[in-house]
């Protein structure tokens, strides 16, 4: 697992209160994992503080599961 | 009107989590005020203050996790934690979990705070200068509403009646009782979670109320000492914390359902001072009318009171005044009261002390013990009132009489009936 994984499913761990190995790619952050539209909110703002990144509200919208997130932080942060 | 009484309690208290191992130590004399330990009280007046002991849970300590998964704490101020607590527990002393949709409808929440989030307010405006917006989290607004406290407890518990919060400073546990009790008499509930719920040690919350010479500063070496009602050498009140839920409930649904029944709401009345923001009028003529509406509610004389739970402070002007009001409202049966402060043992619970104060009331009614005035060396004023000092005493309770007041002077009085 690449660090930026590691890191995302550290975050969504602590902030949705989920078990380990439930945070698995596809996961779906509403679907899968119990979060509400607030959580949502919360957890692009923790990858932000986490991989000192900015990301807009439409690509946010965009970041649906703990596999979106990865990959949009993966390229963020090499970019 | 319908009778209303009291089926359930729930507490979270600086001497424990939990309305008995509470209730064990006041009786037994105990204080819960040490030296603030958890922020920076360096260039603070007042260094001391009544925190909720926490821990695992054991011993009357209060453990986070037993009342609220570690991801919803995050998102809120302690003063919903703890309300949830409390009401989690008045639920089930009652016995009252509603699982019908006709029962849930008929069951609701009217909980107060006097200040609400005020920590979470501060630092999130520290965020905000230091971050700017776009590091303010969306839990700030819903996890700082007073009305959240109730918010929470009617999610937890599938609560759908009426959902109501009071804001009445250091009046609103006792005004969300009250006015609780007036929903189910008027029919729009059988069942009510209320009470208060507060959390303001904090620096913040520390500074605002020392800014205002509210504070005890004289006892910072002797914590246990500073919360002292009536005495002579008093100099402020001591901040507290934590929560308190009865269950209220129409006396025909308590009946039916063979609850058991703690006491009886019998009176509630209100007053204004029309006066000064923080300052009780000389006279004590704001307390005296909410006391003597909540006599006339009641349908009793004033002699019939045994003890009154005083609003007490430990502040320098207001509890001889509260003593004057008191003086003259009973009369000549003054010889036969029995009446303290329990702030000198928990502190001043801002928002929640009128439940807190309501539920020690509602056992002393239940054990025919009256809680004692810790460190009442020397009263101030010459008084036939037995203040009960340092020592609780057994005697006998037939009715109760509790005091709030609070800033804006605002003021709230209830008087509950031995059940039976």
């Amino acid at each position: 697992m690449s660090d930026v994984a590691e890191r995302v499913k550290k975050i969504v761990i602590e902030h949705l209160g989920v078990d380990a190995d439930k945070v698995v790619d596809n996961a779906n952050f509403i679907e899968d994992l119990g979060a509400d539209s607030l959580d949502t909110v919360e957890l692009v703002m923790a990858f932000e503080e986490e991989f000192s990144v900015e990301i807009p509200d439409d690509a946010a919208e965009t970041i649906v599961t703990v596999g979106d997130a990865v990959k949009f932080l993966e390229k963020a942060t090499t970019a | 009107m319908r009778r209303v009484v009291v089926t359930g309690l729930g507490m979270v208290s600086p001497l424990a989590c939990g309305v008995e191992p509470t209730w064990s130590r006041l009786i037994a004399g105990q204080s819960g005020a040490r030296v603030i330990d958890t922020f920076d009280t360096s260039d603070l007046a007042c260094k001391i203050a009544m925190p909720i002991p926490r821990g695992d849970g054991s011993e009357g300590t209060f453990n986070p996790d037993d009342w609220m998964e570690p991801k919803e704490q995050r998102k809120i101020d302690d003063f919903i934690l703890y309300a949830v607590a409390a009401a989690t527990q008045a639920l089930a002393d009652a016995g009252w979990k509603p699982t019908t949709y006709q029962d849930q409808i008929r069951t609701g929440v009217l909980i107060g705070s006097g200040i609400g989030g005020l920590g979470g307010i501060a630092e999130t405006a520290i965020v905000l200068h230091e971050k700017g917006p776009r590091r303010v989290s969306p839990f700030f607004i819903p996890g700082r509403l007073i009305n959240l406290a109730g918010g929470y407890v009617s999610i937890q518990h599938g609560l759908r009646g009426p959902n109501h919060a009071v804001v009445t400073a250091c009046s609103t546990g006792a005004h969300a009782i009250g006015d609780a009790a007036r929903l189910i008499a008027f029919e729009d509930a059988e069942v009510m979670v209320a009470g208060g719920a507060e959390s303001a040690i904090n620096r913040i919350g520390i500074a605002g109320f020392a800014a205002c010479r509210a504070l005890s500063t004289g006892f910072n070496d002797r914590p246990k000492q500073a919360s002292r009602p009536y005495d002579r050498d008093r100099d402020g009140f001591v901040m507290g914390e934590g929560a308190g839920c009865v269950v209220l409930e129409s006396y025909d649904h308590a009946f039916a359902r063979g609850a058991k029944i703690y006491a009886e709401l019998v009176g509630y009345g209100m007053s204004g001072d029309a006066y000064h923001i923080t300052a009780p009028q000389p006279t004590g003529d704001g307390a005296f009318r909410a006391m003597a509406s909540a006599i006339k509610r009641a349908g009793i004389s004033p002699s019939e009171i045994d003890y009154i739970n005083a609003h007490g402070t430990s502040t320098p002007l207001g509890d001889e005044i509260e003593l004057q009001a008191v003086q003259r409202l009973v009369g000549d049966a003054v010889n036969s009261l029995s009446m303290s402060s329990t702030k000198s043992a928990i502190g001043h619970l801002l928002g929640a002390a009128g439940a807190v104060e309501a539920i020690f009331s509602i056992l002393t009614l239940r054990d025919q013990i009256v809680p004692p005035t810790l460190n009442l060396d020397n009263v101030s004023v010459e008084t036939r009132i037995d203040l009960v000092p340092h020592k609780a005493r057994a005697r006998e309770v037939q009715c109760v009489l509790s005091n709030s007041f609070g800033f804006g002077g605002t003021n709230a009085c209830l008087i509950f009936k031995r059940a039976g």
